[in-house]
């Protein structure tokens, strides 16, 4: 007798199979971390003889002190300081930008409506390796250069943003808006008091995703800062490993990797809780 | 509390006019509905009062000022949407008192007056809720209710009670118009429920394509419908319409006459084959087809005797009852 189990039915031997298929690919996902937090917690002289140890060492707290206090170019913690300004502004700065613009797209009607929307789309189609060079130019001429403007500004307009939010609020009924009007409310009281509120699990949603966009930016850090107290994380770990002759410090090295990895994981976990929260609650 | 004119406001979305010019005048503290079928204008002229659409020709006046170029909520007007849109992260209370806020009446002030509105609505218990906690009828209620703090002078109704279930319509029926009665605000009440338009109204507008077919007391209406669609869209089910050439007459005109007003009977004034009959318990609807396709429905009392399905009957009716159109489908 198949014994039911929430949706799907139990089968004796294929649940084992998909279970242990699952278990292999995560074994798999995981082994590089592994293998690198391993790396970060034994002695240089331990990486570069084989074979490679497959249990932590007792250097843990000595490797990640160095780490975070001066590094190899910059100390790390600086560097994830660096990384944090320029994740959080970009995404605070996208979601700020993207929300105004697409409120102004579905709310308002005014000459050239349509083209703004689709010049906005159209940006979409050039990122920023493509304009890079003249961006490159706009920030030097500004002195934009080692400074956090630099570092956030560039990337801050969002297409894919505004497009969300702009089919977002199409899902907004219209006499919401009518009633505000009718409750006396002008267009931007409407918009921080009812339209915001309404979005907020939709920020919280593109919050995530903006801010590991941010975080992972490396080609441009790369190009606009050349003071190591301005280097990001990203971008740091590749300025971490040795040309020429140079002995490169694993043990540090991999210990950045990781640190590198925690704030991204922090935001997933807890901004997933409060999006999760937000989908069920499902109102309008 | 005050008067509402309409003197010949049009509408036209570009080249198409939808509404062709309509006047009404609304005495201080009267419930006015106006009813049509769906696309026939009604919800474009509540929204020109409301100011929710610009008026393309003509005045609306409330209390005597002329409106026209007035912000909705310069008009003192509060409206009750067919979808109620509640503000949903907002809680009944904040929902109810925000059009206070944002006309920053002081704190004590809003508080009283909600809590006088949630009184007379019976949401009491309810004032912290969100909008999603809260069932159909309730929700009508807030709506009710934020329109009511405001203390306006008009209240318009867009079809308020279309998403509600039959006998929850009933009831609200019944409230709404208690409610207004207790006011004594001046109500402006759009819906396609020809039962709605009959049982709440001082006065109807029965509209028709951009038109305001007839303006009349609900039972004047009905009795006396200015036009053939009048005659066909008030009263359910709906008027008997036959061709003079169908009764033998002569002239173009067509009869029309009420089910309630039809008799079956031996020979009369014409035959038909009953077609099916609908019992619905105090009476029965008896359909029947004429000779040249035309429906009739007759209605039966339930203890009459009814004709099976494919027998011929005759057909009869007192002249007095009887209501002539002209080809262009008005009264003669």
């Amino acid at each position: 007798m198949a014994e039911r189990n929430g949706m799907v039915e139990r089968r004796g031997a294929g649940l084992w199979l998909t279970h242990l298929g699952l278990i292999v690919g995560i074994a798999f996902i995981f082994f590089p971390i592994w293998l690198a937090f391993v790396a970060s917690t034994v002695e240089q002289q331990d990486i570069v003889r084989p074979p490679m140890p497959l249990l932590p060492g007792d250097q843990f707290f000595a490797n990640y002190a160095r780490a975070l206090t001066s590094g190899v170019n910059a100390p790390v913690s600086t560097m994830l300081l660096n990384s944090l300004v320029m994740a959080v502004g970009i995404a605070l700065g996208k979601i700020a930008i993207s929300l105004l613009s697409a409120f102004a797209i579905v709310y308002f009607r005014f000459p050239g409506r349509r083209l703004f929307f689709w010049l906005i789309f159209l940006t979409l189609m050039l990122p920023v390796e493509v304009r890079i060079v003249p961006t490159y130019e706009v920030i030097a001429n500004f002195g934009m250069l080692n400074s956090y403007q630099g570092l956030i500004l560039p990337l801050i307009a969002s297409a894919t943003a505004t497009f969300l939010f702009r089919q977002f609020f199409m899902t907004v009924p219209d006499e919401l808006a009518e009633a505000a009007r009718v409750d006396g409310a002008k267009p931007m009281r409407f918009f921080f008091d009812i339209l915001l509120p309404m979005s907020r699990t939709n920020i919280a949603a593109l919050f995530v995703i903006l801010f590991i966009y941010g975080w992972n930016q490396y080609l441009w850090p790369l190009l606009i800062t050349t003071d190591p107290e301005m280097n990001t994380i990203v971008m740091g770990i590749k300025q971490m490993f040795p040309s020429g002759d140079d002995i490169a410090d694993w043990p540090v090295i991999m210990a950045t990797s990781l640190l590198a990895m925690v704030p991204p994981v922090l935001v997933v976990v807890g901004m997933q809780r409060l999006f999760v929260r937000g989908l069920v609650e499902s109102e309008k | 509390m005050a008067t509402l004119t309409l003197d010949n406001v049009k509408k036209s979305f570009g080249k198409a006019d939808v509404i062709h010019g309509i006047s009404i005048d609304v005495a201080d503290g009267e419930f006015i509905v106006i009813v049509g079928p769906s696309g026939c204008g009604k919800s474009t002229l509540l929204r020109m009062v409301a100011g929710l659409e610009t008026v393309t020709s003509g005045d609306v006046q409330i209390g005597g000022r002329r409106v026209n170029d007035q912000e909705p909520m310069d008009r003192d007007i509060a409206m009750v949407f067919q979808n109620y849109a509640l503000y949903p992260h907002m809680s009944v209370f904040d929902n109810m008192a925000y059009g206070l806020k944002i006309a920053k009446t002081p704190r004590a002030d809003i508080e009283e007056r909600v809590a006088q509105a949630a009184r007379l609505l019976q949401l009491e218990a309810y004032l912290q809720r969100k909008p999603r906690e809260l069932s159909g009828g309730q929700r009508q209620r807030v709506a009710m209710g934020r329109a009511i703090v405001r203390k306006p002078a008009v209240f318009l109704f867009d079809e308020p009670l279309s998403n509600l279930d039959a006998k929850l319509r009933v009831q609200m029926r019944l409230e709404i118009k208690a409610l207004q009665r207790e006011l004594g605000v001046t109500a402006l009440y759009v819906t396609h429920d020809q039962v709605e338009a009959m049982t709440m109204a001082d006065r109807m507008v029965v509209m028709n394509d951009g038109i305001a077919d007839q303006v009349g007391a609900p039972l004047e209406v009905y009795a006396n419908p200015a036009t053939e669609f009048v005659a066909g869209f008030i009263g359910s089910p709906p008027t008997n319409f036959l061709s003079a050439e169908v009764l033998g007459r002569a002239g173009d005109a067509r009869i029309g006459v009420r089910p309630e007003h039809t008799r079956l009977s031996e020979g009369g004034n014409l035959t038909a084959r009953t077609v099916y009959s609908e019992a619905l318990g105090a009476e029965t609807l008896v359909h029947l087809k004429c000779a040249d396709g035309t429906q009739v429905t007759v209605r039966q009392d339930a203890a009459s005797t009814i004709p099976r399905e494919g027998a011929e009957v005759g057909l009869d009716w007192d002249t007095a009852n009887e209501m002539r159109f002209d080809s262009s489908g008005r009264r003669c």
